[in-house]
């Protein structure tokens, strides 16, 4: 729906754990759409329904406890409430029926703005269940406004909540002390005034406003609760209670926790590995269909190794993304994150981390992208900033078969040490080496970073709930569109620029070489020649490119860590992404299959350097490149998800430049010191 | 001055005040207010940070943030079970 056609525009306020999505859900289906509020990183729901003709379009807007913002997806819903920009037509106010009171600081101070409002009492099962009355007339009479009971995961209530927003209106009701208003704040002349004047800058008094202002709401919502509300003395929460004495256990709590991570460790790097086989193969099919059906030449190249190949490693990534982001819904929804976050607050505010900052973590041992999406359940903008700088600091899978491969050439022919295998050994240490760099760094950037929005901890544990599928649904789709569409387009973008640089030539060496050798093969007549002539050809040409330029250019200053310029190709061409190394390698070489990477070996530990006629990849070099590997921020596609989801390209050039430079540093000593 | 953070679990006490402005506006906020009762529900396995009871929901917040609220512990067998 265009925003120019007719329509009435709709916003959900409500405090976080109100079930504001899922009624969001229950009211647009499938017309739902995720995007973001400009200049922040805040997600923005939004979608379209029908109803009698007219159509409605409805915002999710991101869950706050009151009109005084304390942190930035606050403020953001406060001012999308009272833009001027985008008019909201009706409000719909959503509380959670079985907590009433808190929820209805926010219900009286949204009323006082004096928009069109409806109040939801969302849940009322579980208030039922709870023996919690709700006096539905009362409470309308009260404040002047619908009052519609739902219970939006049965989708119960939701027509009448449609009839509703058709009636909705302006309360007459008021609920702010004008008195007090006038004494502390002479030059506002409506509550909406008050709530805009908060956004300039160091309002003075308005801080002294905010205390007296809720002190005084809280007293007319005792009023109203003890008029609208009977509830027994004692609530019945003995479910959450003895699950909470689970999940919060000194040892279960422990336990079960990192049988999480166990699980979501297993499903991103082993199950999603069988999609992102396909996905591979599809796209490898589909390259190869694409160069023959082609006419030959410049274009059919840009398309196949060029735009498919670019698309094949954006798309490779949607398993791990759909995996992860399908467990933190999960763990969301239930109510667990909070509880994880609760019994790791401790040891992670060490580091300048979050107890949310675990599973982003944890999961870049598979793979960084989905990991700094992930980082969205923090809600703390320093904590959440760190976690998304140091997270590609820990080793991801793709950093795997770089490490194998150096790794199998510094220890061919060695024993194990009894029971223990060095290479598992050194193995090992490369991931514990990224473990300790990351909260060295988180620790650092945490004296570092400075930052406006105070830091605490002061957070609902919410009641543990079955997870609702159909949310749970829609934030994995919305994910992988944002990953597809947003990030997708810086990483494309940078394939081509990297394609183009091996395929290139500044004169026209590339076409010699070619020619050159076609004559050669098909002079040949045994097929094994042919292949070798092949091969040696991608060599050359690789040799020639820009790309080759650029690695011998770089000679001068990888030198002093030991690399040569035939590494500097494949340091450029595995930005694209790390594992690529090896590939690369294969071609400078000559190897031929990059999979069978035992020939390539072998090639490598036979290599002489040209002036000392010592082995090029000795003990020193392979260290050096192992600790470059480490470090080093060879991936486009984790800058560019670091980018969508900073929304600043400070962050991601910081992101290359803290850890590139860590990773030259820390090369360089070791290869001075072995060497 | 008896301060939140001191409470054992399962005790319950009044808010009284606060001491620091910034955290008072977020605990009044969160349904924190002077007269409220909280009664300490959980303490994380390592000590810090910890839940409350209050306003009939669970609240968790750190050790530090808790020692800002000034309250009166409550004798414990006057108080059966947490008012709302």
């Amino acid at each position: 729906m265009s925003s120019n056609s007719p329509h009435i525009s709709i916003a959900l306020i409500g405090n976080p754990n109100s079930g504001k999505s899922t009624l969001f859900n229950s009211l647009t289906g499938l017309n739902q759409k995720t995007g973001n509020y400009a200049g922040v990183t805040v997600d923005k729901h939004y979608g379209s329904y029908k109803f009698k003709g007219t159509d409605y379009k409805i915002t999710d807007l991101p869950g706050t406890y009151s009109l005084y913002p304390k942190s930035i997806d606050e403020k953001v819903a406060c001012k999308a409430l009272l833009s001027e920009k985008d008019i909201i037509d009706v409000v719909i106010i959503v509380v959670d029926s079985s907590n009433l009171k808190r929820h209805l600081l926010l219900t009286t101070q949204v009323i006082d703005l004096k928009k069109p409002c409806v109040l939801v009492l969302n849940m009322i099962d579980e208030a039922e269940k709870n023996n919690i009355t709700i006096y539905k007339n009362e409470l309308e009479k009260l404040f002047d406004v619908p009052v519609v009971s739902v219970n939006s995961r049965k989708k119960l209530g939701i027509t009448e909540l449609k009839e509703a927003i058709v009636k909705a209106k302006v309360s007459d009701s008021i609920f702010y002390n004008f008195e007090k208003q006038k004494q502390l704040l002479p030059d506002s002349i409506s509550y909406r005034k008050v709530i805009e004047s908060q956004f300039l800058e160091n309002k003075p008094g308005i801080n002294e406003f905010e205390l007296a202002d809720n002190i005084h709401r809280f007293s007319k919502i005792n009023y109203i609760v003890a008029k609208c509300l009977k509830q027994p003395e004692q609530l019945n929460k003995s479910i959450t209670q003895k699950l909470d004495s689970f999940f919060t256990h000194k040892i279960f709590g422990f336990i079960f926790f990192f049988f999480i991570l166990f699980v979501i460790f297993q499903f991103i790097f082993f199950v999603a590995e069988y999609p992102m086989t396909l996905i591979e193969e599809s796209f490898a099919q589909l390259m190869n269909f694409t160069s023959n059906a082609l006419p030959k030449g410049k274009l059919n190249d840009l398309i196949v190794n060029g735009i498919l190949a670019g698309l094949s490693g954006i798309v490779i990534f949607v398993p791990q993304i759909a995996l992860l982001f399908l467990f933190i819904a999960i763990l969301e929804d239930t109510g667990y994150m909070a509880r994880a976050s609760f019994i790791l607050d401790k040891i992670m505010r060490r580091f300048g981390l979050n107890g949310k900052s675990v599973i982003p973590m944890i999961s870049s041992v598979a793979c960084a992208v989905p990991s700094i999406m992930s980082t969205r359940t923090i809600t703390n903008w320093k904590d959440r900033i760190i976690t998304i700088l140091v997270t590609p600091l820990i080793s991801c899978s793709a950093r795997l078969p770089v490490y194998t491969l150096l790794i199998s050439i510094m220890f061919a022919g060695k024993q194990s040490l009894g029971f223990f295998n060095y290479q598992g050994m050194v193995l090992m240490g490369m991931y514990v080496l990224g473990f300790a760099s990351a909260l060295l760094a988180a620790f650092i950037l945490k004296h570092v970073l400075k930052t406006t929005e105070k830091s605490y901890f002061i957070m609902e544990l919410p009641v543990y709930r079955k997870p609702q599928w159909q949310s749970v649904i829609m934030l994995v789709l919305g994910k992988v569109k944002v990953f597809l569409f947003d990030a997708g387009k810086i990483i494309l973008a940078i394939s081509i620029v990297l394609w183009f640089l091996t395929s290139h030539a500044p004169s026209d060496n590339i076409n010699q070489i070619e020619t050159n050798y076609k004559i050669a093969i098909s002079a040949s007549a045994n097929d094994s020649v042919k292949t070798v002539l092949e091969s040696q050809m991608q060599s050359e040409k690789l040799e020639a490119s820009y790309a080759g330029i650029l690695g011998k250019k770089m000679e001068p200053a990888i030198k002093p860590l030991g690399f040569d310029w035939k590494i500097g190709i494949a340091l450029i061409t595995s930005f694209a992404a790390r594992e690529v190394f090896v590939g690369t390698m294969a071609t400078i070489y000559s190897s031929g299959d990059a999979d069978n990477t035992e020939t390539l070996r072998e090639k490598l530990m036979a290599e002489k350097n040209y002036n000392t006629q010592q082995p090029s990849y000795s003990n020193a070099v392979c260290w050096s490149l192992l600790i470059f590997y480490v470090f080093a921020m060879q991936c486009m596609s984790t800058l560019a998800t670091t980018y969508r989801e900073t929304k600043h390209w400070k962050w991601p050039a910081i992101q290359l430049l803290f850890m590139t430079g860590l990773a030259y540093l820390s090369s360089l000593l070791v290869f001075q010191v072995l060497n | 001055m008896q301060t939140l953070d001191t409470l054992e679990l399962g005790q319950t006490a009044t808010i009284i005040d606060f001491t620091d402005d910034f955290l008072s506006l977020k605990f009044i906020e969160m349904g924190c207010l002077p007269g409220e009762k909280v009664k300490l529900s959980n303490v994380a396995p390592l000590g810090d940070p910890i839940a409350i009871e209050v306003s009939g929901y669970l609240l968790s917040l750190r050790k530090k943030e808790a020692s800002t609220i000034v309250v009166k512990i409550l004798p414990q067998n006057t108080v059966e079970s947490c008012v709302i």
